[in-house]
């Protein structure tokens, strides 16, 4: 179901093997991080605790976005459940690498890796 | 004199206008193409600070970035004209910062070949500079 579009950033959400499979496709920034905040909120609200948000059509990520990510890594974690993240980008996985938060999320190379990470840990 | 000079409304929808320019401007400059998206992360790092600050103490100023080249080096500043020490990162009035204070700083401190920061009462300058390559720096037809 795609939900909302702009020339910045594109959200895009599914259920698969009862996991809730987020595609963000752009840029997230100062500007755009608040809707992907929103989505985070709005799908953990509505009982999905079990996330997957794939950014390999993130072409720009900052602190901001980050941010975003760990809010939503927090969230889930309060309902015992889990965020993890595909990202195949090195453009992308430097943040992650300078920031140290290689350790914090689990990244994966495709969103089945990430699906079949989460299944064999339940 | 900087090669190129941006100020903009310190609204976020204009971080990342200035995150092009910067781009476009070192690459025309000689910045390596491996040390592009560094370039663009950390003014971007940088600006959306400055905006931020601007935001919270002084919303009609605008953020400055001046960009130049020079000695073989190609420098970002990115000048607020006011301090906010408790950023909260983006994160909604009301709750506390997902993030740590100097969380920004800390990313283009690992993003720059070099960073220096001054504060001072009138604001917070941080400069950033990259090397330009060796073929445009010595002055050869790009």
């Amino acid at each position: 179901m795609a939900l909302e579009e702009s020339v910045d950033l594109k959200l895009d959400h599914h259920n698969k093997d009862g996991i809730e499979i987020v595609d963000v496709e752009g840029e997230i920034d100062v500007y755009t991080a608040p809707r992907l905040r929103e989505l985070l909120i709005d799908l953990v609200n509505n009982g999905n605790h079990q996330l997957v948000v794939n950014m390999e059509k993130v072409e720009f990520l900052d602190s901001t976005g980050l941010g975003v990510l760990v809010g939503g890594l927090k969230r889930v974690r309060a309902h015992d459940g889990s965020l993890d993240l595909v990202c195949t980008q090195e453009r992308i996985l430097k943040i992650f690498r300078i920031t140290g938060l290689t350790k914090v999320f689990g990244i994966h190379d495709t969103v089945d890796d990430a699906i079949s990470s989460r299944k064999a840990e339940r | 004199m900087a090669t190129v000079e941006v100020t903009f409304t310190p609204l976020p929808a204009h971080v990342r206008t200035a995150r092009l320019v910067a781009t476009a401007v070192a690459r025309r400059s000689g910045v390596p193409e491996t040390l592009l998206d560094e370039v663009r992360l950390a003014v971007g790092e940088a600006c959306s600070r400055a905006v931020e600050a601007h935001a919270a103490a002084c919303p009609r100023e605008p953020v400055r970035v001046a960009l130049s080249d020079s000695a073989g080096r190609f420098e970002i500043e990115v000048v607020n004209a006011c301090s906010a020490p408790n950023l909260t990162h983006g994160a909604p009035a009301g709750e506390a910062a997902i993030v740590p204070p100097g969380f920004s700083l800390a990313v283009i401190a690992g993003l720059a070949d070099d960073v220096q920061i001054s504060e001072t009462p009138a604001g917070t300058s941080v400069k950033m500079s990259w090397p330009l390559s060796d073929s445009l720096a010595a002055g050869s037809p790009a």
